[in-house]
């Protein structure tokens, strides 16, 4: 009789990475809806198209680097990719910045360096900082969310704004009050001009915290986020770092400098920073590993987040903090091993 | 006596499905002399043994066939039957490497006869002095049957000497499917309880702690009544996580102390034994037989009764299936131990050994719990999830390890301490890239092994060769020394010469010897220049 010989263990888990992809996109979930009611047709537009160009980038580049396709589509990692990316850029944005995004995101910063677990840049974040870099105005030009107020453009309006250009349906005028700058944006102008915070958080546009739409779109990614971190798909140490430092940052400077920057819970509750921290800056393949390393992340990404929207050129600095960081994971692992069994701790 | 102890805790650790079940059903089935032993001749860590007997040669039962050269590491090894010693030569052995290794068959004659083999039993032994215990130990071939295999008689003598605080008795049994120690305990409590009681006469102890993982509430009353004389030891129903029964993870739950790296629990004043190598203890002791059987679990779906049976050392594993009702349609793998650290066997021509604590056999799908992973799903890139990180009881990154690994960078692999890797299969175990973590870890652990040989084998010829440099520059040196050394006093004696014949010159007129000679020259010279004009 002859029997089977490869090693031990025998035995393991059922766990797969598509199942753990799976579950952040049933995390973002609560963040996709409340976006949709502010937003509209422009969000769904965005991540079906997303999904089905990113899917065949992957494709493309797993033929062409003859790698097997259908366990690499199983990952559900280019969905991942795909979804994330298409909720950072502005809803009824034209087709092409999908593209675009998409091949940095997928064959560049993800295919290019050896596909799935060896790209060192999240590659969402990759194609979001090309564009925002080379479009900045396609980029920024976010639909009013009033727009909810029955002058939504519906499914046919909406595609045709991505596909044929606002020109379609508007002139440049109309699109310009059909558009306005994020709550980020606005606000750094306004503080940029003398305004005060509290003064500004008052006009039209603004809810409690941040901006009216904004701060309900972070709360249902906030809820995603905490799923995960019930269902154990990601660590707290990044998420809550990130927002500690972020918030710390906010208030020591608020406290030095009263009532001209931005208030805390207005960082926390304002453009990708719930998105960030729990979806972005999680993503294990381009964070740091290790417990200590995972903590010195997430307040590095925190820390830039506020210095680049307080002090930077660009209204939101997610993407940048983590591509920051992303360079600095194999240094910071290297220096953060944690104390293994028996070694002595460093006082003994 | 209570177990409202307090415990800690090691890091990480895995549940996997333990399917204790399976074999606890029915009592331990006693010894069956099969017709043929296959009797390993190193069965332990250390050296291999001499053997003692050549073919033909008729043995009595306990009769020591192959014993330790003096001075090296290991146990003798004695006929665990009487019978007549068949071939002697190298056979499969059940071991990780699957290499060959030399065995002594013998054919057993079914007598089972001691003979006068039978050590001196000391049913008295408190009487009895530690130095003679040791001896008995040692004469009786023990070695740990945790797995191991460690010879104990060094373990306990150096405890001994060295004198410790507290014994723990490891009864964890944290691997799933093996329930032989559990058994053990239910069955045979007083006979391991007097084993330990020698142990704790041997070393003295404080305290006494046995480690019995909670899924076994059978073990842990009957031992609990059964020590409620004895003060100092505590029966501990520890929580069940894999590997609690890992030495240095079950001394951490127990006392809270971590060995040291690279150390070994008497550092730290402790000893850990394995319960069935008590129960041997007290065999060895007590009835003066020597470790010529164990008890072990044949369990999985493939066998028809899975069930602990007690068997002789160097049995067939085939003897041994047969012995529960056979295979099953299911029989797919063989491995001995279980199935996170167990050794996968081809095919059960070999026997067992005294580390031999279990035989697995099972279908793939029951094994892999539903999903036959590693079988039908394909290994993934890692994406760092660290879920490997979180379950590793050393506290490695595994995920840092394989990636050095894969870059064959053993020097990183090194400065994230390898070394300290217990190969528990944990970080396999939750990986959900399906990567086979251990065998790279096992892949890289030989690796720098080789290298390490390599390094130490290159600088030792580098020596030589340096050496062989300096010594032929020595000898020229010395040559040219000498040889400096001849024409100076050449030189000198020259000098010497010149100086005398200077001094020598200046009365050269008045030496007639030397005039004589001039004159003679002369005249030659005349008569040379008149036979020359004469020619003309």
């Amino acid at each position: 009789m002859e029997f089977k010989t490869d090693n031990s263990p025998f035995t393991g888990s059922t766990s797969n990475i598509g199942s753990v992809m799976r579950q952040v996109l049933y995390a973002l979930i609560p963040g996709v809806l409340v976006m949709f009611y502010f937003y509209g047709w422009g969000v769904l537009i965005n991540i079906v198209l997303a999904i089905i160009i990113a899917v065949s980038f992957e494709v493309l580049s797993l033929w062409l680097r003859k790698r097997p396709i259908k366990p690499f589509l199983a990952d559900y990692s280019a969905i991942v990719t795909a979804c994330l990316f298409a909720l950072s850029i502005p809803p009824l944005a034209p087709w092409w910045i999908l593209m675009v995004g998409l091949f940095f995101a997928i064959v560049i910063a993800k295919h290019l360096y050896g596909g799935l677990g060896y790209n060192p840049f999240n590659p969402a974040m990759v194609g979001f900082a090309v564009l925002i870099v080379s479009f900045p105005l396609e980029m920024t030009q976010w639909i009013r969310p009033e727009f909810s107020n029955g002058l939504m453009p519906s499914l046919t309006d909406s595609l045709r704004i991505v596909f044929n250009g606002f020109e379609s349906l508007y002139s440049l005028n109309q699109w310009d009050a059909v558009t306005m700058a994020t709550p980020l944006d606005d606000m750094k102008t306004e503080l940029k001009s003398g305004h005060y915070f509290s003064e500004v958080i008052r006009t039209n546009g603004y809810g409690f915290v941040s901006g009216k739409a904004w701060e309900l779109v972070s709360l249902a990614y906030l809820g995603g986020g905490l799923w995960l971190l019930y269902k154990g798909i990601i660590n707290w140490r990044i998420p809550v770092s990130l927002l500690l430092t972020l918030a710390i940052v906010a208030i020591i400077v608020g406290w030095l400098e009263p009532d001209t920057k931005q208030s805390s819970l207005f960082h926390l509750f304002s453009g990708a920073t719930m998105l960030g921290a729990f979806f972005i800056a999680t993503d294990p393949v381009s964070a740091s590993t290790t417990p200590r390393g995972q903590l010195f992340y997430g307040a590095s990404i925190g820390f830039f987040i506020y210095v680049i929207r307080t002090w930077g050129n660009y209204p939101d600095a997610v993407a940048f903090s983590v591509l920051i960081m992303n360079m600095s994971v194999p240094m910071i692992d290297y220096f953060t091993q944690p104390r293994v069994f028996g070694a002595k701790s460093g006082g003994k | 006596m209570s177990n409202k102890r307090k415990f800690w805790t090691f890091h990480g650790g895995v549940h996997p499905e333990f399917q204790k079940e399976q074999s606890t059903t029915q009592p331990i089935s006693p010894i069956k002399l099969p017709k043929r032993l296959i009797i390993p001749v190193q069965q332990h860590i250390g050296a291999p043994t001499e053997v003692l007997v050549s073919t033909g040669d008729t043995v009595y039962k306990g009769q020591l066939i192959a014993k330790m050269a003096d001075g090296q590491l290991g146990a003798p090894i004695h006929a665990p039957s009487s019978g007549m010693i068949g071939k002697i030569e190298k056979q499969t052995v059940p071991s990780a490497s699957a290499l060959n290794a030399l065995c002594i068959e013998l054919e057993l004659d079914g007598k089972d006869d001691w003979g006068e083999s039978q050590l001196e039993p000391y049913p008295d032994f408190a009487r009895i002095d530690n130095e003679t215990l040791v001896k008995r130990i040692e004469e009786a071939g023990l070695v740990g049957l945790g797995g191991a295999a460690f010879p104990s008689h060094v373990k306990i003598g150096s405890s001994a000497k060295h004198g410790i605080e507290t014994l723990v008795i490891n009864a964890a049994e944290c691997e799933p499917y093996i329930s032989c120690d559990d058994l053990l305990m239910r069955e045979r409590t007083d006979e391991l309880i007097t084993g330990i009681r020698i142990l704790l006469q041997l070393l003295k102890p404080q305290q006494c702690l046995v480690g019995i993982e909670d899924n076994k509430p059978e073990a842990i009353s009957t031992m609990q009544r059964a020590t409620k004389s004895l003060d100092n030891v505590h029966i501990c129903a520890i929580p069940t996580l894999y590997p609690s029964g890992g030495e240095k993870q079950l001394i951490k739950i127990l006392t809270g102390k971590e060995v040291p790296t690279g150390g070994i629990p008497l550092d730290l004043n402790v000893l850990c034994h394995n319960v069935a190598t008590s129960y041997a203890l007290y065999k060895a002791v007590v009835k003066g037989e020597p470790l010529i059987s164990r008890i072990l679990t044949i369990t999985g779906d493939g066998v028809k009764q899975p069930q602990n049976i007690e068997a002789l050392i160097g049995t067939p594993i085939s003897d041994l299936i047969a012995q529960v009702g056979g295979y099953t349609s299911q029989a797919q793998r063989l491995i001995m131990g279980g199935p996170m650290m167990g050794i996968p066997l081809k095919n059960d021509n070999s026997p067992m050994v005294k580390a031999s604590n279990c035989f697995l056999v099972a279908s793939i799908t029951s094994l892999q719990q539903a999903h036959s992973i590693h079988a039908s799903q394909p290994q993934m890139p890692c994406i760092r999830c660290g879920q490997c990180m979180q379950v590793c009881p050393a506290k490695l990154l595994p995920q840092q390890l394989y990636w050095h690994t894969q870059a064959k960078d053993f020097e990183r692999v090194t400065e994230h301490n390898l070394n300290s890797c217990i190969e528990c299969g944990c970080c396999d175990f939750v990986c959900p890239s399906h990567i086979p973590l251990v065998s790279y870890f096992r892949f890289a652990k030989s690796e720098i092994r080789a290298q390490d040989v390599a390094v130490k084998k290159s600088d030792l010829s580098r020596e030589r060769h340096d050496f062989l440099e300096f010594r032929k520059e020595r000898e020229k040196q010395e040559r040219d020394e000498k040889r400096q050394k001849h024409k100076e006093a050449l030189q000198k004696k020259k000098a010497a010469m010149a100086a005398k014949k200077k001094a020598t010159g200046e009365k050269e007129a008045d030496d007639p010897k030397a005039a004589a000679i001039k004159a003679a020259l002369a005249r030659a010279k005349a008569k040379k220049t008149e036979r020359a004009r004469k020619k003309d």
